[in-house]
C-alpha cells in the first residue's frame, strides 16, 4: 500500500468529530507548532519540504509564505482556497466532507507560521453542506481551546471563519478570490501588488489550497526532510488524485507522486482500467485546463519512457508531446467518446464562466463555443480549424488572469492530436450531427 | 442578465424582513470581519435571503440587504447578476441544478436531463407552472467521482439514475417547502 498522509484515517468512523481525530493523533502539529516552534522554523520546514501548491498551478508553498510582506501594525491574513471548481477535480470536497478536522489543524498551524490572527476557509457556494461541516468543526476546536484566544496557553490567538462563494469558477483564481471575500463581483486584479504584499482588505494575504494547507500538519510532525523523501526528484510528498470519466472506479485516492500512470489506470487499487471493457482514447489529467493526451502519450513519453504522475514527467514534452498534473483531475475517456463534443463541452464551461473582464478572453470564448457547436451540430466550415486555432492564440498570454490560458490549451490540445476527428465532422457533417456520433480512426487505440 | 432593470419580476409575495431567527445568523456573518468591512457578508447574506424571502432576490430583497450593510444597491445589484447560485427572477421550490461538465457528460448527465425533462414536462431553465420544479443545467459540482450529479439546496444527489428522479421528485412533493443552501 502507498503512503497515506491526508487520507490515513479516511475510514475511521466519527473521524469527522474532534474527540476521535484528536484520539488518531490529530492536533499534535498544532501543540508542536505552537509550544515548541518559532513562525519562521515552521516556514522552513515547509520549504524544506518541497511542497508544491495542490490547487493546480504547482508553486513552492514555502516560497509563497516567505514572500508575505510584514510591515508593523498591519494584520496579516491566511485564506484557505477551497472554491473547487476546475472540471474533473472534487478533492478538497472529499477531504473537507470526510476529515475537516485535517485541514483546521493544517489552518491553525500555517496561520501561525504566517503570522496571521483571523484566517478564512473560501468554500465554493454549491457546497453548502461542506460549510455546515466545516462550522461544526471549528466550533468544537474554539470549545476545545484550539482556536480563540491564547491557544493552549501559548499566547497565540486564532480566529477562523468560514465564507461562501455563489456560483463562479473565476473564484479559484486568488484575487478573484478575494475580491469575492470582499463582497465584490469575482474580478481579478492585475498583479502587482501581489497579494503577498496587498490582499485582502489591502493587507498581507496568503491563498493556498485545501490540500496544500492540510499537508502541513505531517509536515510540522515529521520535518521537511522527511516529506521530501516521499515522492519523486522535485514532486515531493503525496497527492490527492481526482478520477473520473470512463474509468471502473472513479474516487479520490491519494498516491505518491511518481506513481507509473499505467499503474494508476489500470490497478485495481487505483482505477480499475476503463469501463464497459473498452479501449482507452485519452485523457486530460490535470483538470480541465491542462492539455488533452491520447492514450499512447498518456502511458509513455514521445521518448518512449513510462509516464509518471509527477509535475515532471507529465509536462515532460512540453505542450507538444506532454500535459500538466496541474489540479490531479483526472478524466480518462473510452474509445466511445468523441473528442469534438467534449471540446464544445470544455469551452462552453470557459466561455460560461469568463468573469468578462478582458475582451480576448470574453469574445474569445464565445467564438470558440459557437464554432465548436457547429462543427459538432454538422455545420462546420473547412477554414473552421484554423480559426479554433487563431482564436486560441489570441486568447492566450493576453488576459489578466490564467483563464484565457486555460480556455485556450484545450482548444490547442484537443485540435493538435485529434485533428482528424475535427476534420470527418466537417466533412461527414450528417454522420456527425446524428446522437451519439463518434469517429473511430481505423488504428487502434493503444 | 442584460436588461435586468426591465424585468418584471421586481416584486416578491412575502414580507421583506428577516425573522429573529434569521437575524441572528446576520450577526454571525457580520461579525467574521473586520470593522468597517461588513461588505463582506454579502454573498452568505444573499443565500440567507433566497432561503428566507420567497425562494429568489427580488429588487425589494436586494435593497433590504443593502440597507443591512449600508451600501448603496448597485453594490448589490452587481454581485447578485453575477453569481450564478442566485436567482433574479422567481423559480420552483425546488431548483435541479444538474452538472452538464464533461465527466458528468462521459457517464450520462445528458439522459438524466432528459429524463428529468420528459417527467417534468418542462425544459431545461423552465419552471413547471405550479410552481414546484424549476431544471437549470449548470456547469461542474466537484463530484465527479459520483457521476452524473445534481444539486438541490443543501444536497448533493449522487450516481443518478431515473429511480433516484422518481424518488427525489416523490420526496419533493411531499415535503413541499423552498429548498435552498445558507449557512
Amino acid at each position: 500500500m502507498a503512503k497515506k498522509i491526508l487520507l490515513e484515517h479516511i475510514n475511521v468512523p466519527g473521524i469527522e468529530t474532534f474527540d476521535v481525530y484528536k484520539k488518531q493523533g490529530g492536533y499534535k502539529a498544532v501543540e508542536k507548532a505552537l509550544k515548541q516552534m518559532t513562525p519562521d522554523a515552521v516556514v522552513e520546514e515547509v520549504k524544506k519540504s518541497g511542497l508544491r501548491g495542490r490547487g493546480g498551478a504547482g508553486f513552492p508553498t514555502g516560497m509563497k509564505w516567505s514572500f508575505i510582506a510584514k510591515p508593523d501594525g498591519v494584520p496579516r491574513h491566511l485564506v484557505c482556497n477551497a472554491d473547487e471548481s476546475e472540471p474533473g477535480t472534487f478533492k478538497d470536497r472529499f477531504l473537507m466532507a470526510k476529515t475537516p478536522h485535517t485541514l483546521i489543524e493544517g489552518m491553525i498551524v500555517s496561520s501561525f507560521a504566517l503570522g496571521a490572527n483571523s484566517s478564512y476557509i473560501y468554500v465554493r457556494g454549491e457546497l453548502m453542506y461542506v460549510v455546515r461541516i466545516l462550522e461544526n468543526a471549528i466550533n468544537e476546536a474554539y470549545a476545545k481551546g484550539y482556536l480563540g484566544k491564547n491557544i493552549l496557553g501559548s499566547g497565540y490567538d486564532l480566529d477562523l471563519y468560514v465564507h461562501c462563494g455563489a456560483g463562479a469558477y473565476i473564484c479559484g483564481e486568488e484575487t478573484a478570490l478575494i475580491e469575492s471575500l470582499e463582497g465584490k463581483r469575482g474580478n481579478p486584479r492585475m498583479k502587482p501588488p501581489f497579494p503577498a504584499v496587498k490582499g485582502l482588505y489591502q493587507r498581507p494575504t496568503v491563498v493556498n489550497n485545501v490540500e496544500s494547507i492540510a499537508a502541513v500538519s505531517w509536515i510540522v510532525n515529521n520535518g521537511g526532510d522527511e516529506y521530501a523523501k516521499i515522492g519523486v526528484g522535485k514532486s515531493t510528498g503525496t497527492k490527492l488524485i481526482s478520477a473520473g470519466g470512463s474509468i471502473n472506479k472513479p474516487g479520490v485516492y491519494e498516491i505518491e507522486l511518481g506513481l507509473p500512470v499505467e499503474e494508476f489506470l489500470y490497478s485495481d487499487e487505483y482505477c480499475g482500467g476503463i469501463w464497459k471493457d473498452r479501449k482507452l482514447k485519452a485523457c486530460v489529467p490535470g483538470g480541465s485546463s491542462v492539455p488533452v493526451l491520447p492514450a499512447n502519450l498518456l502511458l509513455k513519453t514521445a521518448n518512449g519512457e513510462a509516464r509518471l504522475m509527477s509535475y515532471e514527467s507529465l509536462s515532460d514534452g512540453g505542450f507538444a508531446t506532454g500535459s500538466m498534473l496541474g489540479s490531479g483531475g483526472f478524466i480518462a475517456y473510452d474509445e466511445e467518446s468523441c473528442m469534438v463534443k467534449n471540446l464544445w463541452n470544455f469551452s462552453r464551461f470557459y466561455h460560461h464562466e469568463s468573469c468578462g473582464q478582458c475582451s480576448p478572453c470574453r469574445e474569445g470564448t464565445g467564438w470558440m463555443e459557437k464554432v465548436l457547436h457547429r462543427i459538432e451540430h454538422g455545420h462546420g466550415h473547412a477554414q473552421d480549424i484554423d480559426l479554433l486555432v487563431d482564436i486560441a492564440k489570441k486568447i492566450e498570454g493576453n488576459t489578466i488572469c490564467p483563464l484565457g490560458d486555460a480556455a485556450a490549451w484545450p482548444v490547442a490540445s484537443h485540435i493538435r492530436h485529434f485533428r482528424d476527428e475535427f476534420e470527418w465532422h466537417i466533412n461527414h457533417p450528417v454522420e456527425a450531427a446524428k446522437k451519439g456520433a463518434v469517429y473511430r480512426p481505423v488504428a487502434a487505440y493503444a | 442578465m442584460s436588461g435586468y432593470h426591465h424585468d418584471t419580476h421586481t416584486h416578491s409575495n412575502v414580507e421583506v424582513k428577516f425573522s429573529p431567527e434569521a437575524m441572528k445568523v446576520v450577526e454571525k456573518h457580520l461579525s467574521k470581519y473586520p470593522e468597517g468591512r461588513q461588505k463582506s457578508a454579502i454573498l452568505p447574506l444573499l443565500h440567507l435571503a433566497q432561503a428566507e424571502l420567497g425562494g429568489w432576490l427580488s429588487v425589494e430583497v436586494q435593497d433590504y440587504i443593502a440597507s443591512i450593510l449600508k451600501i448603496e444597491p448597485i453594490e448589490v445589484y452587481e454581485v447578485a447578476t453575477f453569481y450564478s447560485q442566485y436567482y433574479t427572477s422567481p423559480v420552483g421550490k425546488y431548483v435541479f441544478e444538474v452538472c452538464r461538465t464533461s465527466p458528468c457528460w462521459l457517464r450520462g448527465s445528458e439522459e438524466i436531463v432528459e429524463y428529468l425533462e420528459n417527467k417534468l414536462g418542462i425544459k431545461d431553465g423552465q419552471t413547471t407552472p405550479d410552481g414546484m420544479f424549476t431544471i437549470k443545467t449548470v456547469e461542474c459540482l466537484a463530484a465527479c467521482g459520483s457521476a452524473p450529479v445534481m444539486q438541490c439546496g443543501l444536497k448533493y444527489h449522487e450516481n443518478l439514475t431515473p429511480e433516484k428522479i422518481d424518488q427525489i421528485v416523490d420526496e419533493s412533493i411531499k415535503e413541499n417547502k423552498i429548498s435552498r443552501a445558507w449557512f
